[in-house]
């Protein structure tokens, strides 16, 4: 293995090693450490947020038997539940976790290039997060105006947290958004400027090319989320009218005038749509690694890996409006939102192609990790292709706003993501900790939450398909026949299936902490630079005297003529070995 | 290879599922409505992803099967393959394309409304509908929720000529012409609502502030739920209407049965002393005062809302309360509403209970008034939070009421002997939200918060 000596860096750090076990586990700038930070809080928080969903899937399953979940509660719990997934865990688990793991440890760098800023996001998060929670304890309890807060409901009497929950969720909100733009500025940056020698952007993993441009797409979608926030906080304190139009509030006449409510829902989803990739790229690139290491095989096709990720990240902005067909904005927008919407489908359709083509002609090994990984691609196949149904305009009419909407983006948004999680909590694991895993409980762990997840979404669909509305507590009714109740109850098994089967996931993670076996710097035989660390757990600065340099890309796997089947990036090009290296991408 | 297995059932299951779904109605109902390009547009968006999802499935098992790791064997070394990529390329842009024409082209038809469509206004306000049909004149008079007021529901511009023709349908169902196609206009008076009849294919969001729209085509006569489909407060689940297709003779008697703008503005105020009058029947019972008497099951009248009263003896003259099995003290109701003989007679005597003097009632129920709270906060929403009634919300007044009423009211809501009529969609609705009342003592627990309002 080569390294360059310290002193030829010309942009050296000097570097504060921790003194004492407080700057060393709390206030820490280690990135490895406040990854660690942010993953705990995100899945902790994830938690509360499941349980809420087996909640309020009691109310939906067993409605007549259950009397835990009134009508005001099923609100707040559906709000906080989707609230809490999308933004605290998906978003801060894959950007404030992964990405801070991941970016300096596989760019070959010692650190995030500000790590007290780095340092400060985590903290900013935490208090954001402890606003929300905050609100379960106030009188009224949380907001429940569904996680999209459309005013004017959002703000008028007759939704249940109407008085403090929607102040402490828009309070929130802003915090967040704080935190992730110290923290996303800081992924930028380094990702640009603190690349080890040999690392160029067409060399790095894809795992940090999809959190690099999920950051960059949270840097400029988050803003539209803060202002729609503020102005929503102005409306409802100060009594201006940004959202509210003239309108009754239960019986009397409210104080506004001339607002627009469909307005906030633009703010709302220019943040929102590129939110979905925000989630979605990071994930595509992490399983993309985990894919190729365990199948023992490059990516298939990675310059156009690369290009889908920015090209889906670029069309994210331009698309935001197709969750708005039926809201009432200009009906003839729906020709320009539903053909961006499909052109889309394109380099995502072509991902899942590379997938596919990088398992074929493999040597796969079905570790826990890979099966996450396999999973994922079979959900998210199924979750991209129902996008399809309400991404084109006509199609989303009967569908929009029943349970085919919840089936897709649970499935696209909810399993997919989550799996990945999975396969990259499991991929990661032996390097943060050390040691390995259980395997037989990861295997478990795969199977009841593919299965189990999947009989709780596929039937929501067809629930939708025949137009039972989202956000209902009840369905009484002429309308919905009895059989959906059945179905629903069948759902509500699987949903609680699932949630109490992540118990082996806790289990597992647990006891291997102490238990596994060590599991040495490379077990799975990759070639990217974290593996290729002195250290295992990787020390502070994560390597020693001598930064990594880089000679060839991420993906040099089962390289003809080589002896092993993986040749670690590091690793100087071989004599007599004419392919490998940079398999002839230019620079 | 497990992983390969069960890769193949759940592709297997899916299309199982799929193609069973419908036996057991989990699936799109029978169209009513012109919209059929949907449907078809639908089937194909199925096809191409059904068979996407397929190869794609099959390809990966494939891999699985044949590419697993076996002693000795090499993953092969194959970065790019151009021509591989463009083809995928290729044929994944035809089927898009092949998705997204016919979606076009039927949307093009949606935001096309036919040039003799007839026009209805659905107007939607938490939690129930009313609409408006434009009268003779063929033309909407102006609207403005400023106007908005017990008397005046819809908030017409009294100034507005254009109004006084306009027919006024306050009921959450509507009548509608077969194969007429129809512009419904879509007006909120309070926050977003969605009109959505699931059989029509079709739906758009009320947005307060403007006007929206949307059309369609009635074609099959029968009756079609209202769903509201857009998340419009704690009532939302309970915001049903209902779409009555008719003949067009049919419809058309319906619609001349409905009050005029016109007719209403000039009914002017309603008659006292005829009030006072036609009170006599009721007070034998009720008491001169209105007080109520619980050794004949009559509850106090006082202090309830005149806009009530009238509807609910509106509802035992036809019929719709006071009807059901096991109704035995509604039953005494009806006979005795006969003799009043019509919708004003009714108006002249709420107006007349409405001037009486309100005198407080005895409390017989005891409960856990904690919990009673607790579960009050859903009844809030519609009934104010100190019960005082909401007359937007069709709410009455639930504070100082006889409270032994309340408590059968509540039990005949949750049995069904109240609010099972097709036309009380009121009371359906306090049938849906009782379910939030798990058993008597909780209705127990409820009115004794209530006696404490």
């Amino acid at each position: 293995m080569a390294y360059v000596a310290l002193a030829d860096r010309d942009h050296e750090q000097h570097l504060h090693h921790p003194q004492s076990w407080i700057t060393r586990w709390v206030f820490c700038q280690d990135h490895k450490v406040i990854a660690i930070q942010y993953s705990i809080t995100a899945i902790s928080v994830g938690v509360v947020a499941m349980i809420l969903s087996s909640m309020f899937r009691l109310q939906l399953g067993f409605p007549e038997s259950f009397d835990l979940v009134t009508p005001d509660k099923y609100y707040q719990y559906v709000t906080m539940h989707g609230m809490i997934m999308v933004i605290y865990l998906l978003t801060a688990l894959f950007l404030g976790g992964f990405g801070n793991y991941l970016i300096p440890l596989q760019l070959g760098a010692r650190d995030m290039v500000f790590p007290f800023l780095n340092m400060l996001s985590y903290w900013v998060y935490l208090v954001s997060v402890l606003i929300l929670m905050a609100s379960f304890f106030i009188p009224g309890g949380p907001t429940g105006a569904g996680w999209t807060l459309y005013p004017p409901q959002a703000i008028s009497d007759g939704t249940p947290g109407v008085g403090g929950g929607i102040l402490l969720m828009l309070l929130s909100l802003a915090v967040f958004i704080v935190a992730f733009t110290m923290g996303g500025l800081n992924y930028v940056t380094t990702v640009l400027q603190a690349r080890c020698r040999g690392m160029t952007l067409m060399r790095m993993p894809l795992s940090v090319w999809g959190i690099f441009v999920a950051t960059i797409l949270g840097l400029l979608a988050f803003p539209a989320l803060l202002v729609a926030a503020i102005m929503m906080l102005l409306d409802n304190v100060i009594g201006t009218s940004f959202f509210m139009p003239e309108m009754l509030t239960m019986g009397g006449q409210g104080e506004h005038n001339g607002g627009s409510p469909v307005l906030f829902q633009h703010l709302f989803w220019f943040f929102g749509h590129p939110e979905v990739y925000i989630v979605a790229l990071p994930a595509f690139g992490m399983v993309s690694d985990v894919l190729s290491t365990h199948a023992r095989k490059n990516i298939f096709g990675y310059r156009m890996m690369v290009w889908a990720i920015v090209a889906i990240g670029g069309l994210s902005f331009i698309v935001w409006a197709h969750h708005m067909y039926v809201s009432g904005m200009n009906p003839y927008f729906g020709f320009f939102f539903a053909t961006t919407t499909l052109i889309i489908a394109v380099p995502t359709a072509l991902k899942v192609y590379n997938w596919v083509l990088t398992l074929w002609r493999g040597d796969i090994q079905l570790t826990v990790p890979m099966l996450f990984a396999i999973g994922f691609i079979f959900t998210f196949t199924h979750g991209g292709l129902t996008g399809l149904f309400l991404g084109n305009v006509t199609v989303d009419l009967p569908l929009s706003d029943t349970y085919f909407v919840i089936g897709h983006f649970h499935m696209v948004m909810g399993v997919s993501p989550v799996l990945v999680l999975f396969a990259a909590i499991y991929h990661w694991y032996p390097k943060i900790t050390g040691r390995m895993f259980n395997d037989t409980l990861g295997k478990w762990h795969f199977w009841c939450t593919l299965i189990g997840t999947y009989s709780v979404y596929l039937p929501m669909h067809y629930i939708g398909i025949l137009g039972v509305p989202r956000r209902y507590w009840a369905y009484g009714s002429d309308f919905i026949p009895d059989s959906v109740q059945t179905l629903n109850s069948g759902i509500t098994v699987a949903a609680i299936f699932v949630a109490a089967s992540q118990l082996l996931f806790f289990i597992n993670v647990i006891w291997s902490l102490r238990n596994g076996e060590k599991a040495g710097p490379n077990p799975w035989g990759a070639t990217t630079l974290e593996w290729q660390t002195p250290d295992t757990p990787p020390i502070h600065a994560n390597w020693r005297d001598n930064l990594p340099v880089v000679y060839r890309w991420a993906y040099d796997y089962s390289v003809p003529g080589e002896e092993r089947d993986f040749v670690p990036q590091t690793e100087p090009p071989h004599e007599g070995v004419t392919v490998g290296r940079d398999h002839g991408v230019e620079h | 290879m497990a992983i390969a297995v069960v890769i193949l059932l759940l592709v297997i299951a899916t299309l199982i599922f799929h193609f069973i779904s419908p036996l057991y109605g989990w699936y799109f109902t029978d169209i009513a409505s012109n919209w059929d390009m949907i449907d078809t547009t639908v089937d194909i968006t199925f096809v191409v992803t059904g068979v996407v999802f397929v190869a794609v499935n099959l390809f990966l098992v494939y891999c699985l099967v044949n590419f697993r790791h076996r002693e000795g064997h090499k993953a092969a070394y194959d970065p790019e393959n151009k021509k591989l990529e463009t083809w995928l390329t290729v044929i994944t842009t035809i089927g898009v394309a092949a998705m997204l024409a016919p979606g076009l082209v039927v949307w093009g038809q949606f935001v096309t409304v036919p040039d003799d469509a007839a026009e209805f206004e659905a107007i939607g306000q938490q939690w129930n509908w009313s609409f408006r049909f434009p009268g003779e004149d063929g033309e909407f008079g102006n609207v403005d929720v400023r106007h908005t007021s017990v008397d005046n529901p819809m908030g017409m511009d009294p100034e507005d000529p254009a109004g006084r023709d306009d027919v006024l349908v306050f009921d959450q169902t509507v009548h509608l012409p077969v194969d007429q196609p129809m512009q419904a206009w879509l007006r909120s008076m309070d926050v977003l609502h969605d009109f959505a009849v699931p059989q029509f294919r079709v739906k758009m969001d009320l947005v307060p502030g403007m006007v929206t729209y949307q059309w369609f085509t009635p074609t099959v006569p029968g009756e079609y739920e209202i769903l509201c489909e857009e998340l419009c407060g704690i009532g939302h689940f309970a915001m049903r209407g209902l779409v009555v297709v008719d003949e067009r003779p049919d419809f058309e008697a319906w619609l001349d049965s409905q009050p005029t703008w016109g007719d209403l503005m000039a009914r002017g105020e309603p008659n006292l002393a005829a009030g006072q009058a036609g009170y006599a029947i009721c007070a034998a019972c009720h008491g001169p005062q209105g007080q109520g008497q619980p050794v004949l099951n009559a509850p106090k009248l006082t202090d309830l809302g005149a806009w009530y009263i009238e509807q609910q003896l509106v509802y035992f003259k036809n019929g719709v309360r006071g009807t059901a099995e096991g109704d035995t003290f509604g039953a005494t109701m009806a006979p005795l509403m006969a003799t009043v003989p019509d919708r004003n007679a009714m108006r002249n005597i709420a107006a007349y209970i409405e001037t009486l003097e309100d005198q407080p009632v005895e409390t017989t129920v005891t409960g856990d008034v904690a919990r009673g709270e607790r579960l009050y906060s859903t009844c809030a929403a519609c009934h104010g939070a100190d019960g005082e009634g909401i007359w937007t919300t069709r709410a009455p007044r639930l504070a100082g009421r006889s409270d032994w009423y309340l408590v059968t009211q509540l039990q005949n809501f949750k049995s069904g002997v109240r609010g099972s009529h097709d036309d009380d969609i009121y009371g359906a609705q306090m049938s849906l939200l009782a379910e939030v009342l798990p058993d008597d003592q909780a209705i127990d627990d409820v009115v004794a918060y209530i006696n404490t309002l």
